[in-house]
């Protein structure tokens, strides 16, 4: 009896952690390299609208996809300026941001709430289609982004960690002097994985606005930038883990519409705030061996010494 | 004081520069600058009314801008002025809902005291973790933010959900006696005098007290302070708390003062507009005081913006962000 | 490679850092195939030869020349490229990343995607050779600092360098690694590499070093083939000869033998935490009258007694008494208020705050005494500290500008005044005469005197041999956390406190 709710919610917790998970990606490579980004929930912002606007002003799903992908990249460049060139905190920095993804989203989808769009095409492959117990249900039916969701993560985790840019990139994250003394340029580093951020948080907001919802309206990211944020946090700046992360709290979502649809008494609310709840338990189970999990140089300010 | 008019001059560069990128995005969009700045000097300065709702909107942006510069004062960063503003709602409302037949000398005391502690308890947590060397303030308090408005929204969907059929969820509303005193018939609320007075105690206590003292040492050399017997971890745990008192204070200013009920929309961001009003101003108190208002001025150009623009509300957000934007890539080290 | 090539030579090197000659016109050869020790005490001036060496500082007269030719160090990049290596005493290493990313960092030639087995078996290979295994897998975080130490070495070595440069590397090492370290030395130096050993330990140095050169105030005061030396002859070239042991006023005051001691310590232990020293079963008193110096080379616990005493460490085990009370519990707060005082190492960095005025400063760590209602009573305090500053003779400075504004010496003259006001029991005196110019110096030893004549204890950590003789009625030795040895007034040499310090001779069994 409890199978097709198990299922169901296995389907759910894939499709709502899908934006999650890009998101909390962008956001690990950015403190992987030492810069604390507040301003994720404006990224995804902007990255929804524009792909939404782009969608439904040309008719292809594919353009608003690249669009929202660009935005994504301007935005977290336009903050990496900040914080980079300009050495400004970087809390107010993003922040400001988030204020900016605000507005500007807004103004973008201002004209196109309440389009009707294509959305993203859904695929299935035909060997799984064929299955009965499948085709019953919602599983195996993604589009691209959710497809590609565990590879870009693992991608994401073997450039970190396989390659000499990421090498760079985590060492200027943890000591930037050391990164310097090797030889690298701890700015371009930065800027380089500002603009993947950028691009992974751009796709995240696609994923809402041209698939999961297929519609604007202001603030749909409902907080989800935040929750990537904290995410990161319980994921411990490791891609890999992040996709179980990702998987946990889209979960918790999916189990919310799950238990709301069946009319059970259980809170939304609780659920909603699970994720949270449990990046505090987690930060105040690591002690004070979290020294050793977040970069060392992240933020300055933000995990500086306590 | 050349110092202070070159300061005076720089922000009005900045202003005028982000005024006229801003002008830039509304030509982009297809309306009038010029018209729409015209609007919001007419309603916002030009008219009594349209005063009287600076004057409301900066009430919670005071309180909230205290709640961080307070505990900035020690080092600490208070980012959870948000979370701590909803819980000083909450508690507020469950003084009020309980109580509903006290008059209004017993509840609104009483109603005050528990927005102040409600915000209070819910920034010592963070405080605590800090002073244990457990946790950052800084994540801990962001984070928090997040589960206030859930609990809030948990009561106001369940248990303290108003019997009215009302499609928005709320709470029912606030008896009579529970309500703070408008002024001359705008929606102008005690809590200012309130926000001004947390202004006034601020400046007071951190210059003229010996706690202001010790806790102003701490923030200039945290270790020489602890060597010199001043009880640091005391102290940290004591800053958020107050802080996060204050940002109760407006969460209960706000629910007793203009919705006459809890909601969970309480807030459209104040704890993180406050956050960057303390910041900006560098945790001066007329700096403080300058910047709510200028602020105050912007939120009500959004609706100006919506009103006789047919923008959104929130496009006024890029406004406020270039201006921070301009003033953080100023300040160049 | 021979082992007779001279490798580096530096001719007349000179520098000086404000008041400070660190080095004066230094001679200075190393050889390829040996291992060269520079020895001598904190200050004497072998740090700053070393930066030079590689590129963190220029001298202002000299040459250094390299296989013959002049060369200029403009940056540690420069002595890189001339296959210099230096291995600090603060590592430079990233402890979330493993030894095997901490090297390959470092590495020029590292292709896009490291093939990381192929480096995995460079380092094992280095290691092997000369006795550097370790784990390319393992965090740094994780290792001892031994196999921390050695990291940085094979980065070096794995970065061609040939010439070797180890500041102090035994100071953080137990007595077991230290053994390793020179089978590493022995190693390297049969394939040819170049070693300075940097250090101010005399056991070691005779153990390993092929050459000794020893260094006294900036000076080159002997150098010698390892043969030739006796522990004897490096302690006189260390610390020199003319240490009057019973130099200076001997003025103690009349000590009322039943009163008790000001501070006690028993058997006192400190938690360890990080690289710092414990302190084990530490018995040590102040008496009123009395002037108690510690000796100790830096890094023997120094910091952790001061910071135990003062209140700001707590004792793992033992007992602390204050004016007969048992104090191991109190509050720092409680302390001063007991009539604690300190004068610190540091006053700008530890004693007092930048952002705040000197009238503000003054009112810190005065306890309750000025407390009126939510404020302080200004005036009282103002008048206050205008006697401390009157009774020391000092000049009182303005008292509404920041602190920061305030020279080194008027500043750490303020603290002093602050400190002095209320007529402390126990002062706290951490190296207080570093950095002060001779006349200033002077001067705080005088007050200090005065304070024990008007019956204060006074606890100074020092590392002045000359002015612990002048000052100590008492003079206690710290060694790796524990008192090595106690001498009474004129009952002690430089050698044997020398030879105490550095552990180069076994504590007398009481």
């Amino acid at each position: 009896m409890t199978t097709p709710l198990l299922v169901a919610l296995l389907a759910g917790a894939i499709v709502s952690g899908t934006p999650l998970l890009y998101a909390t990606l962008g956001e690990t490579l950015v403190e992987r390299a030492g810069i604390v980004n507040l301003g994720l929930e404006g990224v995804l912002l902007v990255g929804a609208s524009v792909g939404f606007a782009v969608t439904a002003a040309s008719g292809s799903a594919w353009l608003g996809l690249g669009g929202a992908a660009l935005a994504g990249v301007v935005v977290n460049l336009l903050f990496g300026w900040l914080v980079v060139a300009r050495k400004a905190n970087q809390l107010a920095s993003g922040l400001t941001m988030m204020f900016f993804g605000f507005g500007a989203s807004a103004l973008i989808g201002a004209r196109y709430v309440g389009a009707v769009i294509g959305g993203l095409p859904k695929w299935r492959p035909s060997w799984l289609a064929d299955l009965a117990w499948v085709k019953a249900t919602t599983l195996f039916d993604y589009d691209v982004l959710v497809w590609l969701a565990v590879p870009v993560a693992l991608a994401v985790w073997w450039t970190l960690f396989r390659t000499r840019w990421g090498l760079g990139v985590r060492a200027v994250g943890e000591n930037p002097a050391a990164a310097y003394a090797s030889g690298r340029d701890p700015a371009v580093l930065q800027y380089q994985v500002l603009a993947l951020g950028g691009l992974l948080g751009g796709l995240a907001g696609a994923e809402l606005s041209l698939s999961i919802a297929m519609a604007w309206s202001e603030y749909m990211t409902a907080g989800r930038g935040f929750i990537a944020i904290a995410l990161v946090i319980f994921s411990k700046w490791n891609p890999l883990r992040a996709i179980a992360g990702a998987l946990l709290f889209g979960g918790a979502e999916a189990l919310e519409l799950q238990l709301e649809a069946r009319g059970s008494l259980i809170s939304p609310f609780l659920l909603q705030m699970s994720p949270y709840l449990l990046t505090i338990l987690v930060l105040l189970a690591w002690g004070g061996a979290r020294r050793l999990a977040a970069p060392a140089s992240l933020g300055r300010t933000f995990y500086g010494s306590s | 004081m050349p110092e202070r008019a070159q300061a005076v001059a720089r922000f009005g560069a900045v202003s005028v520069l982000a005024l006229a990128v801003f002008a830039a995005v509304l030509l982009a969009a297809g309306k009038n600058p010029l018209q729409a700045y015209a609007d919001t000097f007419r309603h916002a300065l030009a008219s009594a009314y349209g005063f009287s709702e600076l004057l409301v909107r900066m009430t919670p942006l005071l309180l909230a801008a205290v709640a961080v510069a307070l505990p900035s004062r020690l080092g600490l960063i208070n980012v959870g002025g948000e979370g701590q503003l909803y819980m000083g709602a909450f508690a507020a409302a469950a003084a009020a809902l309980c109580l509903p037949g006290a008059p209004a000398w017993i509840l609104l005391p009483f109603a005050l005291l528990m927005g102040f502690l409600g915000g209070a308890l819910w920034a010592a947590i963070p405080g605590l973790l800090r002073a244990a060397g457990l946790v950052n303030e800084t994540v801990t308090t962001l984070l928090l933010n997040y589960v206030a408005p859930l609990i809030v929204g948990y009561f106001v969907f369940g248990p303290w959900r108003t019997a009215e059929n009302s499609a928005y969820p709320q709470t029912a509303p606030f008896p009579q006696a529970a309500l703070l005193p408008t002024f001359f018939g705008t929606r102008v609320h005690a809590g200012l005098l309130i926000a001004l007075a947390a202004l006034a105690v601020y400046w007071l206590v951190m210059e003229k007290t010996r706690w202001g003292l010790d806790m102003r040492a701490i923030g200039g050399n945290a270790e020489a302070a602890q060597r010199l017997g001043i009880p640091v971890r005391w102290w940290i745990v004591a800053a958020l708390a107050i802080g996060g008192g204050f940002a109760g204070l407006a969460g209960m200013g706000e629910a007793m003062g203009i919705a006459g009920r809890l909601r969970q929309s309480l807030s459209p961001g104040y704890g993180f507009t406050g956050f960057l009003i303390a910041w900006l101003a560098g945790g001066r108190p007329l700096v403080i005081l300058f910047m709510a208002f200028l602020f105050a001025i912007i939120t009500s150009a959004g609706d100006t913006l919506q009103i006789s623009q047919g923008l959104p509300y929130a496009v006024v957000n890029i406004l406020l962000a270039t201006i921070l934007f301009v003033v953080l890539a100023r300040r160049a080290r | 490679m021979e082992a007779s090539t001279v490798c580096v030579e530096m001719r007349g090197v000179s520098k000086r850092y404000g008041a400070v000659q660190a080095n004066d016109c230094i001679d200075f050869r190393l050889v390829a195939g040996e291992v060269h020790a520079l020895l001598g005490e904190n200050g004497a001036g072998k740090t700053t030869l070393s930066k030079i060496l590689y590129g963190f500082a220029r001298p202002d007269a000299g040459e250094i020349l390299l296989d013959g030719k002049p060369v200029e160090l403009r940056s540690p990049r420069d002595a890189r490229a001339h296959r210099i290596g230096m291995v600090f005493q603060s590592f430079m290493l990233i402890r979330a990343l493993s030894v095997l990313e901490n090297i390959e960092l470092f590495l020029a030639d590292l292709p896009a995607v490291p093939r990381q087995n192929e480096i995995a078996d460079r380092i094992r290979a280095f290691g092997e050779r000369f006795g550097l295994a370790v784990d390319p897998d393992a965090a740094v975080a994780q290792l001892p600092v031994g196999d921390q130490q050695k990291v940085e070495l094979l980065k070096l070595l794995l970065a061609d360098a040939r010439i070797l440069i180890f500041d102090e590397p035994t100071r953080v090492l137990a007595p077991h690694e230290v053994e390793g370290l020179f089978r590493v030395f022995a190693a390297l130096k049969t394939e040819g590499y170049a070693i300075l050993f940097i250090t101010h330990k005399l056991r070691e140095v005779l153990r390993c070093a092929d050459r000794i050169t020893v260094m006294r105030k900036g000076r080159i005061t002997g150098s010698l083939a390892a043969r030739e030396a006796t522990l004897e002859r490096l302690v006189a070239m260390m610390f020199g000869e003319a240490v009057h042991a019973a130099a200076g006023e001997t003025a103690a005051a009349p000590r009322a033998a039943d009163s008790p001691p000001i501070v006690e310590l028993r058997r006192a232990t400190s938690r360890p935490s990080g690289s710092e020293i414990a302190l084990k079963d530490l018995d040590l008193s102040v008496g009123a009258g009395e002037i108690v110096g510690v000796a100790g080379v830096s890094g023997s616990g120094q910091k952790e007694l001061g910071d135990l005493v003062l209140g700001l460490r707590p004792l793992a085990a033992g007992m602390k008494r204050f004016r007969g009370a048992d104090a191991s519990s109190w509050s720092i707060a409680r302390l001063r208020e007991s009539g604690l005082a300190c004068i610190p190492e540091e006053p700008l960095a530890m004693a007092a705050v930048p952002g705040l005025s000197v009238r503000e400063n003054l009112a810190l760590g005065t306890g309750r005494r000025y407390h009126k209602g939510a404020s302080l009573d200004w005036p009282r305090l103002e008048a206050a500290m205008a006697r401390s500053f009157e009774a020391l003779a000092f000049p009182l400075p303005p008292l509404a500008p920041p602190i920061a504004t305030l020279s080194g010496g008027n500043l750490q003259r303020t603290v002093i005044a602050r400190e002095m006001a209320h007529d402390p029991k126990l002062i706290l005196a951490l190296y207080p005469t570093r950095g002060l110019d001779v006349r200033s110096a002077a001067s705080l030893r005088e007050l200090l005197r005065r304070s024990r004549a008007g019956g204060s204890g006074v606890l100074l950590i020092s590392e002045d041999l000359e002015e612990l003789a002048e000052m100590a009625d008492r003079l206690l030795v710290l060694f790796q956390g524990a008192v090595v040895g106690e001498f009474g007034r004129g009952a002690w040499t430089a050698e044997e406190v020398g030879l105490l310090m550095t552990g180069a001779k076994e504590p007398p069994r009481a």
